[in-house]
């Protein structure tokens, strides 16, 4: 789509950065969105229903009634490989916390959805491409263990492109440590619903992600193991363009429900509903 | 691509072959040519030390994938008994993973592998070792009847990760993993898991959530592979030697890290060159560290089991440091 010329004026003006506080283009439809209209819109674009990738607190106010406590914030990375390519990794976080706002890649609380006392992890894909590090893996644990503590349902959105690779092996055992502490807060009797979220793969999907009691799906988001570029490599061919999307993983029996983001919030408050009649009635 | 390790034998080879001519023509011969054996025999001896006494992150990763390493079932076929069980009761029976019962210095065992060809027909036969989510239910299904009889949990980690085929996405290779993870961090029994050969990514860790793991001298195990991460973090793949180096792979970084419990020497050269005797070495590591984890009681094994997971990473929280020391 051509750039208006009252827009390139004004970018002229104001500058790249500036400008792109104010303007969203859609990746789907392409159209140019007010930043404020697509906020009010659930930051789902005005032309086409494309969801738009939601930051951590953002979609927190989007679901919790009002309070949010948050958790583990004081949690941090360090930098146990030493890591260095174009930049070194502490380098690499800062910048990604200058740009998103966020300390890391996941943001996690507790407030009441519809009325239901719970804990919310929410990731954010800004941060890192949502890829799951030594604090992402704390920050939910210690979350999980805090639900168990207070017998509390957990919701956790995922948004993430798998393991960090710059933490190495220590990235990938906290596949195994956030499994840990879901095992023990769903063999205790609680309620974990986890809501996947444009984009959810690797070891962020092959963890956590899957062990909830009910996956719900963000409508169109790309949920997968392997990457799309992987795959084709690997076959050798293009796939087609549904493959790995929440509605065919809904079709193939993989998650429990496709869900709209306007329909988001009242799904999980029924969720939790059902959940905390259950429990009340045994 | 031909493999480096494989290359640096071929000169060896021609080496190995002399000497093993004069041996045979120095028994019938008037002149004893005994000298000359010895001589050759050092020199193929300094040559052997040159090439693999300081391997490269990036040449272990060679040395794991070698062709003649041994593999899951040349370990398994080792125990005194095995008798495999199939399938994953939904849809197939996946050749990349073998498991089923077996006896382990007397004791009954589950055993659970992953699976390479040792050549190329069982190589298709077997995906190269890459099990798709069929095989990990497999392992799910053996893990939790393990569990439930009260019997140990021996693995065996070769693989350079999950199948990534549109099959594999179809039938929920995620879940698959996901649910592996689940059942190992749960199971009553203790659990062994021992890289072998290549520990490639989640397709690695669903085998090796352990109470005890153990890795080959030249083994590896990363969070992806060097090709893959090279192609994830910079869109070249050609730079895998690069990210072999950076990732932190070999088995010494991974029990500098608290990953790793134990590390069983291979001769110089690699497992292959003395195939009885690793095997011997590493089914005595599983059976004692077996022994041990079965005179603890169940409760006290899942606890141990959740904190060392708990506590393995690197991070800050207010004033203190930590590397994998958090409780």
């Amino acid at each position: 789509m051509p750039t208006p010329d009252w827009l390139r004026i004004r970018r002229s003006k104001d500058g790249d950065g500036r400008d792109a506080a104010v303007w969203s283009k859609c990746p789907s439809c392409g159209e140019l969105l007010y930043r404020r209209d697509l906020a009010a819109n659930g930051h789902v674009c005005t032309r086409c229903g494309y969801a738009f990738r939601m930051g951590a607190y953002d979609r927190i106010s989007a679901i919790v009634d009002g309070d949010f406590t948050e958790i583990g914030a004081e949690v941090q990375a360090g930098d146990p490989l030493g890591w260095v390519d174009k930049r070194t990794y502490p380098v690499k976080l800062n910048a990604d916390r200058e740009k998103s706002g966020l300390g890391e890649a996941v943001v996690c609380g507790f407030g009441q959805i519809g009325g239901h006392d719970a804990a919310l992890g929410v990731m954010d894909f800004h941060f890192r491409g949502g890829t799951m590090g030594t604090v992402v893996g704390e920050r939910i644990a210690l979350l999980l263990e805090a639900a168990r503590r207070r017998k509390v349902p957990c919701v956790l959105f995922t948004a993430s492109g798998g393991a960090r690779m710059e933490e190495g092996m220590l990235a990938l055992m906290q596949m195994a440590k956030t499994t840990a502490a879901v095992a023990r807060f769903m063999e205790d009797g609680n309620f974990f619903v986890v809501v996947l979220t444009d984009p959810t793969t690797g070891g962020v999907s092959a963890s956590f992600a899957f062990q909830a009691d009910v996956i719900v799906a963000e409508a169109k988001a790309m949920i997968g193991f392997a990457g799309r570029r992987v795959i084709e490599q690997t076959i050798r061919q293009k796939l087609p363009d549904e493959f790995q999307t929440a509605e065919f993983l809904l079709e193939k029996g993989a998650i429990d429900m496709v869900v709209t983001r306007a329909e988001l919030k009242p799904t999980l408050v029924r969720l939790l509903g059902y959940a905390a009649r259950g429990r009340r009635a045994s | 691509m031909t493999n480096p390790i494989v290359e640096r034998e071929r000169g060896l080879v021609e080496l190995e072959r002399r000497i093993a001519e004069l041996r045979d023509v120095n028994v019938d011969q008037p002149v004893d040519m005994s000298p000359e054996i010895a001589a050759l025999e050092q020199k193929y001896e300094e040559i052997l030390r040159e090439v693999f006494g300081n391997l490269s992150p990036w040449m272990k990763v060679h040395m794991a994938r070698h062709p003649n390493r041994p593999t899951a079932l040349d370990y398994i076929d080792a125990f005194e008994r095995f008798d495999e069980l199939h399938g994953d009761r939904h849809f197939r029976d996946d050749p990349a993973i073998v498991g089923g019962f077996g006896l382990l210095c007397g004791r009954p065992v589950i055993a659970i592998g992953e699976q390479r060809g040792r050549d190329t027909k069982e190589n298709l036969r077997r995906n190269f070792g890459m099990p798709s989510p069929e095989g990990y239910r497999k392992v799910r299904r053996l893990a939790h009847l393990a569990s439930r009889l009260g019997v140990p949990i021996v693995t065996f980690v070769d693989t350079k990760g999950a199948d990534p085929g549109i099959s594999s996405e179809e039938h929920a290779q995620s879940e698959a993993i996901a649910m592996c993870l689940y059942e190992f961090s749960q199971a009553r029994v203790p659990i062994v898991a021992t890289v072998v050969g290549e520990g490639g990514s989640g397709g690695a860790l669903a085998l090796a959530i352990a109470d005890h793991v153990i890795m080959l001298e030249h083994s590896t195990y990363s969070v992806a592979s060097p090709e893959g991460c090279a192609a994830i973090l910079w869109s070249d793949a050609s730079k895998a030697e690069e990210a072999a180096a950076r990732l932190k792979l070999t088995a010494q970084d991974l029990q500098g890290f608290g990953i790793v419990d134990e590390i069983v020497p291979e001769p110089l050269g690699g497992a292959h060159r003395d195939r009885e005797a690793v095997i011997a070495r590493v089914l005595g590591s599983i059976d004692a560290a077996v022994s041990r984890l079965a005179a603890m009681p169940p409760d006290r094994l899942l606890e141990e089991r959740y904190r060392k997971y708990r506590r393995l990473g690197s991070w800050e929280s207010g004033q203190q440091e930590s590397d994998g020391s958090h409780a």
